[in-house]
């Protein structure tokens, strides 16, 4: 070996124990090839390539299409959680309100009924509360239907009695219902048991929905990463070939198309999820400004009020990282079945 | 090392392209695989880097017959097998260090371990100075040395170069072939297929294996 061969290895780091690469190195020195004298600074080497390179995967489109399934998973995971949340909440108001309407009946006291129903009531075990609305607000309910500005004082305007009930001590309603009616004949119980239920019954149906369709656009975003990872792997055929060829295992290839596939995965899923959670700050912004209206209150009692909160923002944070996941482990499992088919 | 016996091979229902070919590569040996273009030289290197499966015949390779290994047994043979293509199969998105190195990096090696020995590997070439250059702006020769570096970076058993001296002047062919004599003689076992006799007139040790007809002809 040369002087100049001894100092370059010397310099790059070998020593005595590293002698098998030594004798290749003789090797090389003894075919008189010529070294270069431009020393290449080991330090200087920059960080590995991906050993797939980004241009070879339809990455913009497969982002853009993450970012769309990623937004739309969200909202209907959120939807969903909206939903079920304001259904706990009709449900909850089963135990805790019910109310009496005392219909004007000619040749009675409407006024008296109502004080006697309100009596009744009050006298009650597990009714906390009974509050009898004034005439004037009782025909304040009827605004929303007729306008306002009218004088309603010569149409017969039932009147209300909105019960608070002790949810830790149910009140007998069947009972209360019958001791109502022989006390109040035009008086008339109602404990929004039919209302609720059915939209207890809707509510579980738009969950249900909001379910399926998330589990349809996780679905379509598998099938399209599978495409998109199948088209990766005729692109860079040539690799995998000179992978295969230097010993690399199906798995360490598979892993390669992993990484680069769960990096697309979680540019999308941030994207998209980016997009969902300002979607809900918007939405919550704008119910805010719309909830004094009547369509408003109808939204709020169906949807609550679009307030996703910490748990919302989680999920979509959880959705994101889950997408970008499985995008990834689902294209190294589609590598590695391609590649033993191959072999 | 390696065994052939009757090994044949056919490409879809055509004329079988090798037939009943038996050889054996022994450890430390030194062989040229020669013949016609089109005779099946190649095919025969891709029969022993396994990335063909014979239709019949066995083939033995460091004592494991290939049909039964798996695919994690295959890949863990082939890191044994030093390979320099006729066309090179330098990947174009690595610079030529991260092909030279991809050998110890498929093996899982941490980068600051083996980035000496590369660096190193690449200087002796005569590349140190394009270690950062991508293989689309070398030269056939300088992709020539770049192959051979990748090949010999993981110290193979055996080592196939397919016309390794097709793309180099014949200056440079001959300290190539000084290579290979030098390095079969520390060991590893060296077969040249090329149709380059003047090549193969610089070392009249060789062994000659002729593939003509689809049949293998073994001159010692």
């Amino acid at each position: 070996m040369t002087k100049r061969a001894g100092s370059c290895l010397r310099t790059a780091g070998f020593t005595s124990s590293n002698e098998r690469t030594i004798a290749l190195m003789r090797l090389w020195s003894s075919t008189r090839l010529t070294a270069s004298d431009v020393g290449e600074d080991v330090e200087e080497i920059p960080a590995q390539s991906a050993l797939v390179p980004a241009d070879s995967v339809a990455g913009r489109s497969l982002v853009i299409v993450i970012a769309i399934m990623t937004f739309l998973a969200a909202l209907a995971a959120n939807v969903a959680i909206l939903v079920a949340d304001a259904s706990v909440e009709w449900r909850g108001d089963i135990a805790r309100e019910a109310t009496v309407q005392v219909r004007p009946v000619a040749g009675r006291d409407l006024e008296a009924d109502v004080r006697q129903a309100a009596e009744v009531m009050r006298q009650t075990p597990g009714v906390s509360e009974a509050r009898v609305y004034a005439k004037s607000e009782s025909e304040a309910l009827l605004s929303p239907w007729l306008g306002q500005g009218l004088d309603l004082s010569e149409l017969p305007t039932p009147r209300m009695i909105v019960l608070r009930l002790d949810p830790d001590n149910r009140a007998d309603l069947d009972r209360l219902r019958m001791e109502l009616e022989r006390a109040v004949p035009n008086a008339v119980l109602d404990d929004h048991h039919v209302f609720i239920e059915r939209l207890g019954d809707m509510a579980q149906a738009a969950v249900a929905i909001a379910a399926l369709i998330f589990i349809l656009i996780l679905a379509a975003m598998a099938v399209a990463v599978a495409s998109a990872t199948r088209a990766a792997v005729a692109t860079n055929r040539e690799i995998v070939e000179v992978l295969h060829i230097v010993g690399a295992a199906d798995s360490f290839i598979a892993r390669e198309f992993q990484r680069r596939f769960m990096a697309l995965g979680l540019r999308g899923a941030l994207i998209g999820g980016g997009g969902a959670i300002a979607f809900f700050v918007l939405a919550q912004f704008i119910a805010e400004r719309w909830r004094a209206t009547g369509g408003g209150e109808q939204m709020e009692a169906m949807f609550g009020d679009f307030t996703i909160g910490w748990s919302g923002f989680i999920v979509v944070a959880l959705l994101a990282g889950t997408v970008a996941v499985l995008t990834g482990y689902l294209s190294q499992f589609i590598v590695l079945r391609h590649l033993q088919r191959l072999g | 090392m390696l065994t052939f016996e009757n090994v044949g091979l056919r490409y879809g229902v055509g004329a079988e392209t090798l037939r009943d070919v038996n050889f054996q590569i022994a450890p430390r040996s030194f062989q040229f695989l020669t013949g016609p273009s089109g005779a099946g030289k190649t095919t025969l290197m891709r029969l022993i880097i396994m990335a063909l499966r014979p239709t019949r015949g066995l083939i033995n390779i460091f004592g494991k017959d290939t049909a039964a290994l798996s695919n994690e047994e295959i890949a863990e043979t082939r890191r044994s097998i030093g390979v320099v293509f006729q066309d090179f199969r330098l990947l174009d998105h690595l610079t030529l260090y991260e092909n030279v190195a991809l050998p110890l990096r498929v093996l899982g090696r941490e980068e600051s371990s083996y980035r000496a020995e590369v660096v190193e590997l690449l200087r002796w070439v005569g590349l140190g100075e394009r270690a950062h250059a991508f293989p689309t702006i070398l030269s056939g020769g300088e992709k020539q040395r770049a192959a051979i570096a990748r090949a010999l970076i993981s110290q193979p058993k055996l080592l196939l170069a397919d016309e390794p001296t097709g793309n180099v002047d014949p200056t440079l062919a001959r300290r190539i072939l000084r290579l290979f004599i030098e390095l079969h003689k520390s060991g590893t076992a060296v077969i040249i297929a090329t149709h380059d006799l003047t090549l193969m007139d610089q070392y009249d040790e060789a062994r000659r294996l002729v593939l003509a007809d689809g049949r293998l002809h073994i001159f010692e």
